[in-house]
């Protein structure tokens, strides 16, 4: 698993920009279960990374390791070169906005208010300049008040900015989440399937909303079910399975993959994978037969819900066996980086390869 | 089959188009005509006698000079008679009604009719039968009877309700039409429109009504502290409260809210200036006594609705930080029974008084406020007790000597300021200002403060952050807002303003105990008071906790007869108002959509008003 991880590393490693996001080795233990295994991933400036999934992969669980509200069992995560803190708000305050995969507007707040609870960080104005109205607060207020008109505009709520948050539709408190996040200013917002619910055209619309973001200057990493989206919006797209990162690169590499098919369709792992991991290396080839591309997520079976142990156990004792073929076949794509792990198990919770990085 | 002829029913009532009256058989005009006629001949029967003796408190017995009960009939008449004019369209009229007059000559015609039928129910009771009644009182008894009837056959619009379903048990149907009924009755006494804009005006005509608002709130609030029987208190109630419901449905309330949020500051200090007048209106201290009391318990619930309404924390332990402040005022200022043996000027007490209780405040809260909801709830209340259990002890005989145990600290001196003394009566153009009133201006002064806190501090940076908390903590952590900081500056910020007005209350009251603070009592202010304060009034809004402050305090010190039912009494009412109107009697904006949002929401989105 880890060397095919890396395959995949490798070929993208050339993509421009500087590193924004660099999540090493991250792993996240719930008691005996392992929601998130030594996962990998980095956004670079200017991109739009993709994260799909079955149900319970631990997309979402990744996603609160990576702001904070979840702290990492082990790895660490780098924002522009510096590690993060382990709480929410201070990950916010060095660049990292979010929204949530169910909606978590104010609800009894306006929406102009719950875009300015966004610019919370950006402004520096405490109590004590309320209560005395010191000079600088006017000018900070409506500074605060015209960047988050500004926002409103862009997400075409401007006119809507006194009503309460809770009385826009759907589609709309999305955007408004969207608004929010944007409010601090990130250099890095990451989605949580912003799509979740809407139909196709506003599907189109903020897939327009995200390159939109992404030509601000902000790098985006986004949750997805929906294959179409994903493969049209993103530069790179990571597949997690069950915790573990299966695969990364561009849409076609990752359509093609026939694993991905497989833990979309809820095929058992350890029937493919041999022969997967053994056309590993020439991926593109076999892409003729990839699945239309959203097929899978219509097909993703109930099964593949939230693995419970023993199958995390089985499917990685499986999974072992079969990493052992393609790290001697293809040694040379091998990132030369760290965590170049030797085969991890259950009973070992203490990885000696990813403990080094244990350092966050 | 019945079950039929049911449905049958229901199904016509829904798709019936033309508006009827809640009562069927009277025609609308002659309804109407009942209604103006019945409301006129109450006005003109308050002017006759009664009842033949002044046992009865208030003296009812005159002819031609209304008293006492009579005078709230009187007025509840008039504005029964004004919005039926209105109604009738009448030139000059019509303003009062700017969102329809059906549901304002309803709930006022209702409004009397309370009013004069409690009064003639009390003479009866406490006379001894309804022979004790003059023809005047059993000739109002009738008019304003017959007034309701006329407003009830009033047609309005019927809310559309589901049919019974036929197939249901009967208990169902039961249910199903009870629920239907009470929709139709609901719908009669619903407002038909949003009151329409005020014509644009010059503002100094604004201000000037603005004014009169306010003048007349003072001369409600006068009458209600004034009132002198248990009776005539009563009464105020239903006819201030009723009252109070006929003009928001004539839709003025809301037109008056209009003309208050464009001059909000204006309207802020106009009611300080309406409240610091109150102590003029008096010929004694009595009642001044009760206004500086109002004045503490309201200054408190405000400062426990930062706490509560706008950070969502749950205190339950708040009147430890009043009794801190007051603890700390009563030993540094000189009293004999003091350890210390300062005497501190006031300003000094007031800081000590309020870093006191900000430093218990931080204290309580640093550890605490890491959790969330009940738990928090729970180490507040523990923290109540805590307080009071520990002034207790340190008596010098269970512990270290600096409360005086359950005896408190006594005779503390009056306030002296620059020469003022709070304790000596002032003449001020003519008036005599005593006692208590000094202290009212001063109360007023803390209000003040306290108001001018909660105003800025709800409106800016920290004030959304705790808002943003109170709706969503883990959203809000993700904003960027370091939760644990800003609900400790709330908790902090509320326990220091509640210190601030202890350090008065020691003065006021010249003995500070333990058992001025316990958790739940019969006299306000109490824990569980200043929460119910905050809860009934309204929370996150700064006009709430006032009335709420107000009424909570007024009723159980004017309904003396009630003595021992009085807490189960206010629990009732407590279930009642929180069963019809949760979001509390004054509510801004978001807490109305918040709780009726299947109601239609008003058609001008203003700001929530704090």
């Amino acid at each position: 698993m880890t060397t095919t991880t890396k395959t995949a590393d490798a070929t993208n490693a050339p993509t421009a920009g500087e590193t924004v996001l660099d999540a090493r080795g991250v792993t996240m233990r719930f008691g005996g279960l392992t929601a998130v295994r030594d996962v990998n991933l980095t956004v670079n400036s200017g991109e739009i990374v993709g994260l799909i999934g079955p149900n319970g992969a631990g997309k979402t669980t990744f996603f609160n390791c990576l702001t904070g509200l979840y702290v990492p069992t082990e790895g660490e995560v780098r924002y522009k070169g510096t590690v993060l803190p382990p709480t929410s708000y201070k990950v916010t305050d060095a660049g990292i906005a979010r929204t949530f995969q169910n909606i978590r507007l104010f609800h009894n707040m306006t929406v102009l208010e719950n875009v300015l609870v966004g610019r919370h960080t950006r402004m520096k104005q405490g109590l004590w300049s309320a209560l005395l109205r010191l000079p600088g607060f006017k000018k900070a207020e409506a500074e605060a008040t015209e960047r988050a008109m500004e926002l409103l505009e862009f997400i075409g709520l401007q006119d809507k900015a006194q009503h309460l948050a809770k009385n826009l539709p759907y589609g709309e408190q999305r955007k408004l989440e969207i608004a929010r996040a944007l409010a601090s200013d990130p250099g890095l917002i990451l989605l949580d399937e912003p799509t979740a619910g809407m139909n196709p055209q506003e599907t189109r619309a903020a897939e327009e909303l995200i390159f939109a973001i992404r030509d601000m200057g902000i790098a985006v990493l986004v949750i997805e079910h929906d294959m179409r989206f994903i493969f049209n919006l993103c530069d790179r797209v990571a597949v997690l399975v069950q915790g573990q990162k299966l695969i990364e690169g561009d849409s076609t590499t990752v359509q093609s993959d026939e694993r991905v098919i497989a833990a979309y369709l809820g095929e058992p792992v350890a029937e493919t994978t041999p022969e997967a991991e053994a056309e590993a290396p020439a991926e593109e080839a076999p892409a003729k037969d990839a699945l239309t591309k959203d097929a899978p997520a219509k097909a993703a079976p109930a099964e593949e819900d939230a693995p419970s142990e023993e199958d995390a156990d089985s499917e990685d004792a499986d999974e072992e066996d079969a990493d052992e073929a393609p790290a001697d076949e293809a040694p040379a794509e091998d990132a030369p980086e760290s965590s170049d792990t030797p085969e991890s198990s259950e009973d070992t919770p203490h990885d000696p390869a990813s403990g080094k990085e244990n350092d966050a | 089959m019945t079950t039929i002829s049911e449905n049958t029913q229901a199904a016509s009532v829904a798709k019936r188009d033309e508006a009827t009256g809640l009562i069927g058989f009277l025609p609308a005009k002659a309804a109407r005509a009942l209604v103006l006629g019945g409301s006129v001949l109450t006005v003109a029967s308050c002017f006759l006698a009664w009842t033949w003796t002044p046992t009865f408190p208030g003296d009812l017995t005159y002819y031609g000079s209304p008293a006492g009960l009579q005078l709230q009939v009187l007025v509840l008449g008039l504005l029964t008679a004004l919005f039926a004019l209105s109604s009738y369209g009448v030139k000059g009229t019509r303003w009062l009604t700017p969102a329809g007059a059906d549901a304002a000559v309803k709930v006022a015609a209702l409004a009397t009719f309370g009013t004069t039928w409690y009064t003639v129910a009390a003479i009866s009771i406490s006379l001894g039968g309804p022979v004790n009644l003059e023809p005047g009182g059993a000739i109002v008894a009738l008019t304003t009877l017959l007034t309701l009837l006329g407003a009830l056959a009033l047609p309005f619009q019927r809310p559309s309700v589901h049919p019974v379903d036929p197939e249901d048990t009967g208990w169902d149907q039961l249910k199903h039409r009870a629920g239907n009924g009470w929709t139709a009755f609901k719908g009669a006494f619903a407002a038909t429109g949003t009151a329409r804009k005020l014509p644009p005006m010059h503002s100094s005509v604004e201000i000037l009504i603005i004014t009169g608002i306010l003048a007349v709130a003072l001369g409600v609030f006068t009458y209600g502290v004034g009132t002198e029987y248990d009776e005539l208190f009563v009464g105020f109630l239903i006819t201030a409260g009723l009252g109070f419901a006929a003009i928001n449905k004539s839709g003025l309330m809301q037109q008056a809210t209009q003309l208050t949020k464009k001059h909000q500051n204006l309207t802020i200090a106009g009611a300080f200036i309406a409240a610091a007048l109150f102590p003029f209106t008096q010929t004694d201290d009595q009642y001044a006594t009760l206004g500086v009391y109002i004045l503490i318990f309201a200054t408190v619930a405000l400062g426990l609705n930062i706490v509560v309404g706008l950070a969502g924390l749950l205190d339950l332990g708040y009147v430890a930080f009043l009794g801190v402040g007051a603890y700390a005022a009563a030993l540094v200022s000189g009293a004999p029974t003091s350890p210390f043996g300062v005497h501190l000027p006031f300003w000094a007490a007031v800081l000590v008084g309020a870093g006191a209780s900000l430093v218990f405040g931080v204290l309580i809260g640093a550890p605490t406020l890491r959790l969330r909801g009940d738990y928090l709830a729970i180490v507040t209340l523990g923290f109540g007790e805590i307080f009071r259990i520990a002034v207790m002890n340190t008596d010098g005989t269970s512990g270290p000597d600096i409360t005086n145990g359950s005896n408190g600290i006594a005779s503390i001196p009056n306030l002296n300021i620059f020469g003022f003394d709070f304790g000596a009566e002032h003449a001020i153009g003519g008036f005599t200002i005593g006692r208590f009133a000094n202290y009212f201006f001063l109360m007023l002064l803390i209000m003040a403060v306290v108001v001018l806190v909660f105003r800025r501090s709800g409106d800016s940076r920290i004030g959304r952050a705790w808002v943003a908390i109170r709706e969503d903590e883990t959203a809000a952590l993700a904003m960027g807002i370091n939760g644990f900081r800003v609900k400790l500056i709330a908790f902090a910020l509320g326990a220091s303003l509640a210190g601030l007005a202890g350090t008065v209350q020691a003065h006021v009251t010249y003995t500070v105990t333990p058992e001025q603070y316990l958790f739940a009592g019969p006299i306000p202010p109490n824990s569980a008071f200043l929460l119910a304060a905050v809860v009934l009034g309204g929370m996150g809004t700064m006009s709430g906790p006032l009335v709420g402050a107000s009424l909570l305090f007024l009723i159980p010190n004017k309904l003396q007869f009630m003595g021992e039912y009085q807490l189960f009494a206010f629990g009732v009412a407590l279930i009642l108002l929180m069963r019809f109107r949760p979001e509390g009697m004054i509510a801004n904006r978001r807490n109305q959509l918040e709780f009726h949002e299947h109601d239609e929401t008003p058609a001008t989105p203003a700001k929530a008003g704090a």
